[in-house]
């Protein structure tokens, strides 16, 4: 009749439609919380240099270490390795579902970050890498396992030294042109979460008309504040100096002290605990 | 008013089409858009050519037949309004218009500014009514239900099928169309005992058709006629996600 099937075959479904964006916003969800926590803690930058000395020892050390670690890294991972599946599953099925656009769209209602989201999350996805590579790995732009020294820090009442965090982030931050690359992608991840975070309700059926308006309130303030809090730290290096006199201090200190001689220090002969340069990954 | 028009010219499905230009003189601002077009294709049909086949029926909103693109909007320009209810004072002498046919993969356009929303009524197919005991009327007043629900339930039913919310979202997505003939059923008690399988059933149907994924961009919502709201598709994502839970330990139908 009128409604026999006039297209070729039915679309192959993947994973249907809504479970897509289930998983989108699932994974966005923990991401943003993710993002939340990793800036409230990188404030710490704004401390005394030995606070994020510790707090990266803490974090390298939870409890159950290093295994701990390792499975919030892989959980991560997975989230991301999700968001961006169902990114380019639901990015193509997309174009294909419009194979020919209109002379000129008129848009009413979606705004720039919504329409750019691809965009965005791709240069997001290439910061992601670099960032890993710079302070997680630490090979890029050069091997701070090599070039930054260790720092005291205080872990429950005992003196250890442990890698300079803070100098290895001053060190970082130098550079104008990483500098400058982290406030873009700080940017972009500032507009990726003005529509990702009202958008995610949404996608998992928590938002109506009243809710819709506020929620992208409160979506446009936390991409703000996302991006205040952790644009602040390159901001402070590159144009302000923040740390650079600790920095120079600190190099000048390890330009006396042979690194080998460093690289494994006898934190408490008691417990026979040794920190290593290495170990701070 | 003298007006140049650009009009998307497609022979059929198979073929590719094209803006054709023409200009319209003297056109009087009382008449609607639809009455425009028709001046047009006497004026075509004078000349002894092809008139713009364009798709309408009851011209007073309710049918869901007409479906212009106009200068990229859906609808033209007016908000909570089909393209029949438009008239031609939101124009003046020397406007250009361009009309072109909703554009999504799952509506392949049959002539000119025609499309083919057949993919529509096979969503509503696979879902979209209540298996009802045929006979004798039951009591009106039987089954009771709220003010708040019956309203809304209302609200999702004005959805006359248009398919502008396809033709203005960029993904092609049938989000408002399908949350609203499904919501329509879900919030009332005579279409709770098949409520999760009309849920997954409509999803699966509108994914097959190939339109595409919603962004939650509320082009839809901005275009539609009845002012049917993004409210549906949440509705619809909280509906499909209970019904999928259910499935999967096996209670739903
Ligand atoms: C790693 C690279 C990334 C890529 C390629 C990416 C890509 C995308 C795309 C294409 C969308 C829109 C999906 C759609 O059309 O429905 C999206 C949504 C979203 N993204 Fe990302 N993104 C990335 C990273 C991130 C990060 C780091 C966060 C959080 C901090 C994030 C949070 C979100 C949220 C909350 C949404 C909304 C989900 C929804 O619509 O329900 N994304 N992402
Ligand atoms: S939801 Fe609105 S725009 Fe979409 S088909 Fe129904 S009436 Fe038309
Ligand atoms: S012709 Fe019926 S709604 Fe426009």
């Amino acid at each position: 009749m009128a409604v026999a099937r006039t297209m070729s075959a039915a679309k192959k479904v993947i994973l249907p439609s809504l479970v897509k964006k289930y998983l989108m916003a699932g994974s966005g969800i923990i991401l943003v919380l993710f993002v939340l926590g990793h800036m409230l803690g990188n404030l710490q930058f704004f401390g005394p240099p030995e606070m994020i000395n510790a707090y990266a020892y803490h974090l390298h050390h939870l409890p159950g270490h290093p295994v701990t670690l390792w499975i919030i890294r892989a959980f991560l991972l997975a989230c991301v390795v999700v968001h961006i599946a169902m990114a380019v599953l639901l990015v193509k099925e997309n174009r294909e579902a419009r194979p020919q656009n209109y002379a000129k769209q008129g848009f009413r209602e979606s705004d720039y970050a919504a329409r750019t989201m691809p965009m965005s999350g791709l240069i997001i996805f290439a910061f992601i890498i670099f960032h890993i590579l710079q302070y997680t790995v630490r090979v890029v732009p050069e091997h701070y396992n090599a070039t930054i020294g260790q720092a005291p820090v205080e872990v429950s009442h005992l003196q250890l030294e442990y890698f300079d965090v803070f100098a290895m982030m001053v060190k970082g931050f130098s550079s104008p042109v990483i500098s400058i690359f982290y406030l873009i992608a700080m940017a972009l991840l500032c507009m990726h979460l003005t529509h990702g975070v009202a958008s995610m309700f949404q996608s998992l059926g928590v938002r109506n008309e009243v809710w819709r308006y506020r929620l992208k309130c409160l979506a446009t303030a936390y991409g703000c504040f996302i991006f205040i809090g952790f644009a602040s730290i390159p901001a402070s290096v590159l144009f302000f100096g923040h740390g650079k006199a600790y920095l120079a201090e600190k190099e000048a200190e390890w330009a006396k002290t042979p690194a080998a001689e460093v690289s494994v220090i006898d934190a408490q002969a008691a417990h026979t605990q040794f920190v290593t340069l290495n170990e701070g990954r | 008013m003298d007006l140049h028009l650009r009009v998307w010219r497609q022979k059929n499905s198979e073929t590719s089409g094209k803006f054709v230009n023409y200009e319209l003189k003297g056109v009087s601002e009382d008449s609607s858009f639809l009455e425009m077009l028709d001046i047009l294709n006497e004026q075509l049909v004078e000349k002894g050519e092809e008139p713009v086949a364009f798709d309408h029926d009851c011209r007073e909103g309710i049918c869901g037949m007409c479906s212009l693109v106009i200068n990229g909007m859906a609808h033209g320009p007016e908000r909570a309004t089909t393209v029949c209810q438009l008239h031609m004072r939101h124009y003046s002498d020397g406007d250009t218009i361009t009309i072109e046919p909703w554009r999504a993969k799952a509506f392949p356009v049959v002539k000119d500014l025609i499309v083919d929303r057949g993919a529509f009524d096979r969503i509503i197919q696979a879902g979209g009514f209540i298996t009802a005991r045929t006979g004798s009327p039951q009591d009106a007043n039987e089954l009771l239900i709220p003010k708040p629900i019956a309203d809304k339930a209302m609200d999702a039913a004005a959805c006359i099928g248009c398919g502008a919310c396809v033709a203005a979202c960029p993904n092609g997505a049938a989000m408002l169309f399908t949350s609203a003939k499904c919501s329509q059923l879900n919030l009332l008690p005579q279409g709770q005992p098949e409520k999760d399988r009309r849920s997954l059933a409509m999803v699966a149907a509108m994914d097959s058709e190939g339109f595409g994924n919603c962004t939650n961009y509320g082009e839809c919502q901005a275009v539609c006629p009845k002012e049917i709201t993004l409210d549906f598709i949440a509705k619809m994502n909280r509906d499909y996600a209970g019904a999928r839970i259910r499935h999967f330990f096996g209670k739903a139908i």
